[in-house]
C-alpha cells in the first residue's frame, strides 16, 4: 500500500537526484554560488503567497522562474557573469522578501524548510518536474559539456549556447523549487552545491561525476529524513550536515590519494 | 578536378568588425579556394583571432562573409581556459561534439592526429600541451569537417611537437582534401606550409604566395623594425594553455 509518507520519500529522492546532476554542471560552469543566491529570489513570492493564502511553493516558484528569465536577459545584455547578476537580484529579493513576512517563524520555516510530507498534487507535479529536469540534463549532457569547455567550439558544433544557458538556468530554478519544502530556500542551494563538490573530489570523468553526485545527494536526503524522524532533528539541517560530512570524507580521500 | 580545386570555399567582402568603439578589422576582402592552406599573419592586436571569431559566427560584423554551402567548419582555438581539475575525460570532450561515437570511430580520429587511445580515460587537465592541442585538432575534425580554422598556439607547446602538428595538418590536407586556414606566429611555417598568406594589421597589408609578397619592406610595415624576431620561435613552456 502506497501512503503519503512513501510518496514524499519518492519525491524527495527524485529531487535529490535532480539536484545532484544539476549541481554537477553548475559546479563545472563555475556558478556554484548561483544556487544559493538564486533560491533567495523566491522569497518575495513566498511572502506574498502567504499573505494572500496561496500555496507558498507556487508563489515562490513563479517569482523564481521570472527571476531566472531576468537573470538570463540581463546577463546577455550586460555581459556580466551569471553570479554578479544573480548577486544583485538576490540581495534585492531578500530585502523585499523579508519585508513581506509578518511573522518571524514563517520566515524561518521558508528559509530552513522542514516539511517532510507532500500532498498528492504536489507529488504528481513535483515528480513530473524532477523527471523533466533529470531527462533534460542527461539528454543534453554532451552539449552542456561543450558549452562549458568553450562557447566558440559549441557554436561551431551548431549548439545555441544562449538557449542552452536559459534551459539550464530554468532546470536550476525548477530544482530549487522542488527542494523548497524539504530544505527551505536557504539550504536547497547547499544541496545543489555540496554533493557535486564532494563528487568532484573523487570523480575523473563526466559519468562518474553525475553518478557520484546524485548518489551522495540521494543518500544525504534519505538518511537526513531518517535521522530527523528518529531523533526529532530539523530536516533541512540534518540533510545538509550529512552531505557536508560526506564532502569532508571525500576531501580527505582526495588528499590521501594525491599524497600516495 | 581542376575545377573543384579552384572553387571558392570562402568569400570575405568589405568586412569590418568593431569591439565596442574600436575598429579591429577595417574593410577587409579576400577569397579562399577549396583545398588551399591559407595563413594569416600579423602583429599582436592586429585582429587575427577577431577575424576567426567573425568567420565562425560568434562576433557581429558588417560586410559579407560567405561560406560555400558544402563547407563544414572545425575550429582549433589557440587556448582554452579550463580548470585543471575539471572532471572531464578526453573521451567526454570528444563525445561532446556529436554525442556518442563508437570505439572505432573515436580511434579513427585519434589516429589522424597521432594520439594514443590509452589517453581516452585521462582527465583533460592532465594532458600535456601537445596532447591537448592534438585533442583540439581531433575534436575539430569530428563530424565531416572540410574546413579547419587553426589558431596556432604561442605557448605551452615545444617546437618538435608544433612541427608534428603542422606535418599532421599537411597530411590531412592532401589525404582528406581539407581546406586549412591558419593564424601563424612563425614565418618559417608560412614559407613551409602555406599556399597563400594574408598579412593583417586591421586591414590587408599583403595577400599572395609567401615568397612573392613577404618582402622586407612589407614585413617592416607589418611588424615594425623588429620583424626578424618573427622568424624565430619564442615559446614559453611555463605557460600552459590547456
Amino acid at each position: 500500500m502506497i501512503n503519503i509518507e512513501m510518496l514524499s520519500l519518492i519525491l524527495a529522492g527524485l529531487t535529490a537526484v535532480a539536484s545532484g546532476i544539476v549541481g554537477s554542471f553548475a559546479l563545472m560552469r563555475r556558478m556554484t554560488l548561483a544556487g544559493d543566491a538564486l533560491s533567495h529570489v523566491a522569497l518575495p513570492g513566498i511572502g506574498l503567497a502567504l499573505i494572500y493564502s496561496y500555496n507558498p511553493v507556487l508563489g515562490g516558484g513563479l517569482v523564481l522562474l521570472f527571476g531566472t528569465l531576468i537573470i538570463w536577459k540581463v546577463e546577455k545584455i550586460s555581459k556580466l557573469n551569471t553570479e554578479a547578476v544573480i548577486g544583485v537580484l538576490f540581495a534585492a529579493s531578500l530585502a523585499v522578501g523579508a519585508l513581506a513576512f509578518e511573522e518571524a517563524h514563517e520566515l524561518v520555516e521558508v528559509l530552513f524548510g522542514g516539511i517532510a510530507t507532500v500532498t498528492a498534487n504536489e507529488f504528481i507535479y513535483g515528480s513530473i518536474i524532477a523527471a523533466a529536469v533529470i531527462w533534460f540534463i542527461l539528454k543534453n549532457r554532451h552539449s552542456l559539456v561543450l558549452a562549458l569547455v568553450s562557447k566558440e567550439l559549441a557554436r561551431t558544433a551548431g549548439i545555441s549556447t544562449d538557449r542552452l544557458q536559459l534551459y539550464f538556468l530554468l532546470s536550476f530554478a525548477l530544482t530549487v523549487i522542488l527542494g523548497m519544502k524539504f530544505l527551505g530556500v536557504l539550504l536547497m542551494g547547499s544541496l545543489i552545491i555540496i554533493p557535486a563538490s564532494a563528487a568532484r573530489n573523487i570523480a575523473r570523468n563526466l559519468n562518474s561525476m553525475l553518478v557520484i553526485s546524485s548518489g551522495i545527494s540521494l543518500f544525504s536526503v534519505l538518511s537526513g529524513i531518517a535521522v530527523s524522524n528518529l531523533f526529532s532533528f530539523q530536516l533541512g539541517p540534518a540533510i545538509i550536515i550529512i552531505a557536508s560530512a560526506i564532502f569532508l570524507i571525500t576531501l580527505i580521500w582526495n588528499a590521501l590519494s594525491r599524497s600516495s | 578536378m581542376e575545377k573543384e580545386t579552384a572553387q571558392k570555399i570562402l568569400t570575405v567582402k568589405n568586412l569590418t568588425v568593431k569591439l565596442g568603439e574600436e575598429t579591429v578589422i577595417d574593410n577587409l576582402s579576400f577569397n579562399i579556394s577549396r583545398g588551399e592552406h591559407f595563413m594569416i599573419i600579423g602583429p599582436n592586436g592586429s585582429g587575427k583571432t577577431t577575424l576567426f571569431r567573425a568567420l565562425i559566427g560568434v562576433l557581429p560584423y558588417s560586410g559579407e562573409i560567405s561560406w560555400a554551402p558544402t563547407s563544414v567548419i572545425g575550429y582549433v582555438p589557440q587556448k582554452l581556459d579550463l580548470e585543471r581539475n575539471v572532471p572531464l575525460s578526453l573521451r567526454d570532450f570528444l563525445h561532446s561534439k556529436t554525442g556518442k561515437m563508437n570505439k572505432e570511430e573515436l580511434e579513427k580520429y585519434l589516429d589522424l592526429v597521432n594520439l594514443s587511445p590509452s589517453l581516452l580515460g585521462n582527465s583533460l587537465g592532465t594532458l600535456s600541451g601537445g596532447e591537448f592541442q592534438r585533442a583540439l585538432v581531433a575534436f575539430a575534425l569530428i563530424g565531416g569537417t572540410n574546413v579547419l580554422l587553426f589558431d596556432e598556439p604561442t605557448a605551452g607547446i615545444d617546437e618538435p611537437t608544433e612541427q608534428q602538428i603542422h606535418d599532421t595538418l599537411h597530411k590531412l590536407k592532401h589525404e582528406h582534401k581539407l581546406t586549412i586556414i591558419t593564424i601563424s606566429h612563425d614565418l618559417s611555417n608560412v614559407y613551409r606550409h602555406s599556399d597563400r598568406v594574408l598579412c593583417l594589421n586591421k586591414n590587408q597589408v599583403c595577400l599572395g604566395v609567401p615568397k612573392d609578397v613577404l618582402k622586407p619592406d612589407i614585413l617592416t610595415d607589418l611588424y615594425g623594425d623588429e620583424h626578424h624576431k618573427f622568424f624565430t620561435h619564442n615559446h614559453h613552456d611555463k605557460h600552459r594553455n590547456a
